[in-house]
């Protein structure tokens, strides 16, 4: 299989073609212009992490939400199921900035921790 | 009247870093005046990563960057004053503002660092055709409907313009379940960091349509479509290309302009590419003792280079307010050949120390050279790989070479191809 990409690595942008194997391995990295392009696209074809932001709805704060975000980068495809666990919960004001609010969501290693206070 | 030694107007990241810097050398007493109930300006509701990576070497989220400087500014004797707007600025810096505690409040202050930010181009900038109908606004105002306040102003939605703003809402309304129809870009580049078109477009599975463009919106009430179009390379409309996109909301991120009306009133000389003050190297405008940094002067990319530039205001700030400014002559700065404009438009011949230049292209190269001239003379000459009019770009000019130039000659930046 064939993979086009953008590599995000520096301002350049550099698309990258990757080769994978029915399994998944790459095989082959083309159109890279330094190793950085190559060390990303390898992670973005077998293991893609994203951070993850959002907001959780708080109790008698001074806004209606406060913004919360993964404490590492989380599985790219995991994004979806994470925001509704999100979505899910409600915090009580006082919040603090770093607090955590969802410990190891689904497993993935990673706190969904308060990025404000409120 | 307050006595203050410097009044910072605007407590975004841009006034914070301004007067923590002025504090740290040595100016006594300082007071910022903010609009919005807290400082941070309109970081508290960029709630995304990626701020920081320069300044701190690390990721952050836009509370968060601001947070550091709030704690710091915490910590001094630097008084604030929230909710509060300035009215005007008048001459010998005194500035009237006015807020719901004090009534009206007259201020006098030996230096004011102009820090408002800038505001988004609304539909009326563009002229797009159709009935005021509701589900129309900007992308920064829907950020704010559904990072602070709560709730998504809409279902199914197309975004105009790829700006930045544009590109992480269109991600912030996926992820929260909205249906991002797609992102009609005018021009044939994007406008918006490369790590957002893959991270909030190619991510979530969005259409970025490129020399593309909303021509009518379509409702009474409530927005039900628009029309696009696909433009030449006049940028306009070509006929028979129009069709028909339904959603019930429109995003604007079409520019963003910097907030000068009260740099206007005070008389200060604005340049016509830039929208903001024309300044020195430590930003100072034409009019001394007042001085202006981050979105106001000019629309930065990054959050961290409004930092290091608003510090540069604020060292200048002080010593101006010590009187330990220098006194030279000044050579003025020129982009030409693809380089829209350059800040700072003047350095002062004496200056203490390296000047960086930060400059916009015109449009997309790849492999070409930057190359900074006085006179006959070539002072540097750097190759860039790629350059585009959404990264903004920097050389930094040695002190000894400012030193050396002739008086009355100009600093010239042009792209070579």
């Amino acid at each position: 299989m064939i993979k086009n990409i953008i590599c995000v690595s520096c301002p350049m942008g550099c698309p990258i073609t990757v080769e994978l194997s029915d399994s998944g391995e790459v095989i082959n990295v083309t159109g890279n212009t330094c190793p950085r392009g190559k060390a990303y696209a390898i992670t973005e074809c077998t293991a893609p992490t994203r951070m993850l932001t959002s907001t959780v709805k708080v109790n008698g704060g001074r806004t209606a939400m406060v913004p919360v975000k993964t404490s590492k980068p989380i599985p790219k495809g995991m994004m979806f199921d994470i925001m509704k666990e999100i979505n899910s919960v409600e915090v009580n004001s006082p919040v603090a900035i770093g607090q955590v609010i969802i410990e190891n969501v689904l497993d993935t290693g990673a706190d969904v921790i308060a990025t404000n206070e409120d | 009247m307050l006595n203050y030694d410097l009044a910072v107007i605007g407590g975004g990241p841009a006034g914070m870093a301004a007067a923590l810097e002025a504090k740290e050398n040595g100016v006594e007493k300082i007071i910022i005046l903010e609009r919005a109930a807290t400082l941070g300006g309109i970081l508290e509701q960029c709630i995304h990563a990626g701020f920081g990576l320069h300044y701190f070497k690390e990721e952050l989220s836009g509370p968060e960057y601001a947070y550091r400087f709030i704690e710091k500014v915490k910590a001094t004797d630097i008084d604030v004053k929230v909710d509060t707007m300035v009215l005007t600025i008048e001459e010998g810096n005194k500035i009237t503002a006015t807020n719901n505690v004090d009534g009206l409040i007259e201020i006098s202050a030996k230096a004011i660092v102009l820090a408002m930010g800038c505001r988004e181009r609304p539909r009326g900038a563009i002229n797009i055709a159709g009935s005021r109908c509701s589900g129309i606004m900007t992308a920064g105002t829907a950020q704010k409907y559904v990072n602070i306040d709560g709730y998504m102003p809409g279902h199914k939605i197309v975004i105009l313009g790829s700006g930045d703003i544009g590109l992480i809402m269109a991600r912030r309304m996926s992820l929260e379940g909205a249906k991002v129809q797609m992102v009609c870009e005018l021009q044939p580049y994007s406008n918006g960091l490369t790590r957002n078109i893959v991270q909030c477009l190619d991510d979530m599975g969005i259409p970025l349509k490129l020399s593309c463009t909303v021509v009518a919106t379509h409702g009474k009430e409530r927005l039900e479509g628009v029309t696009i179009a696909d433009v030449d390379e006049k940028l306009c409309p070509i006929p028979g290309t129009e069709r028909f996109v339904e959603c019930d909301t429109l995003l604007l991120s079409i520019g963003l302009i910097p907030e000068n009306e009260l740099t206007r009133m005070a008389g200060i000389d604005l340049d016509r590419v830039t929208n903001g003050a024309v300044v020195d190297e430590y930003r100072q405008t034409s009019k001394e003792g007042v001085f202006a940094c981050g979105n106001v002067l000019q629309v930065h990319d990054l959050v961290d280079y409004v930092t290091i530039e608003s510090k540069l205001a604020g060292k200048g700030a002080a010593k101006y307010i010590k009187g330990e400014s220098e006194k030279g002559e000044y050579i003025e700065t020129q982009g030409i050949n693809g380089v829209r404009y350059i800040v700072p438009q003047k350095i002062n011949s004496k200056t203490d120390d390296d000047v960086n230049l930060y400059f916009r292209v015109g449009s997309v190269y790849k492999g070409a050279k930057i190359v900074v001239t006085c006179g006959d003379k070539v002072i540097l000459s750097k190759k860039r790989p790629r350059m585009c009019p959404s990264e903004m770009e920097t050389v930094t000019i040695k002190k000894d070479v400012i030193e050396s130039i002739p008086a009355g000659e100009k600093l010239t930046v042009r792209v070579e191809e």
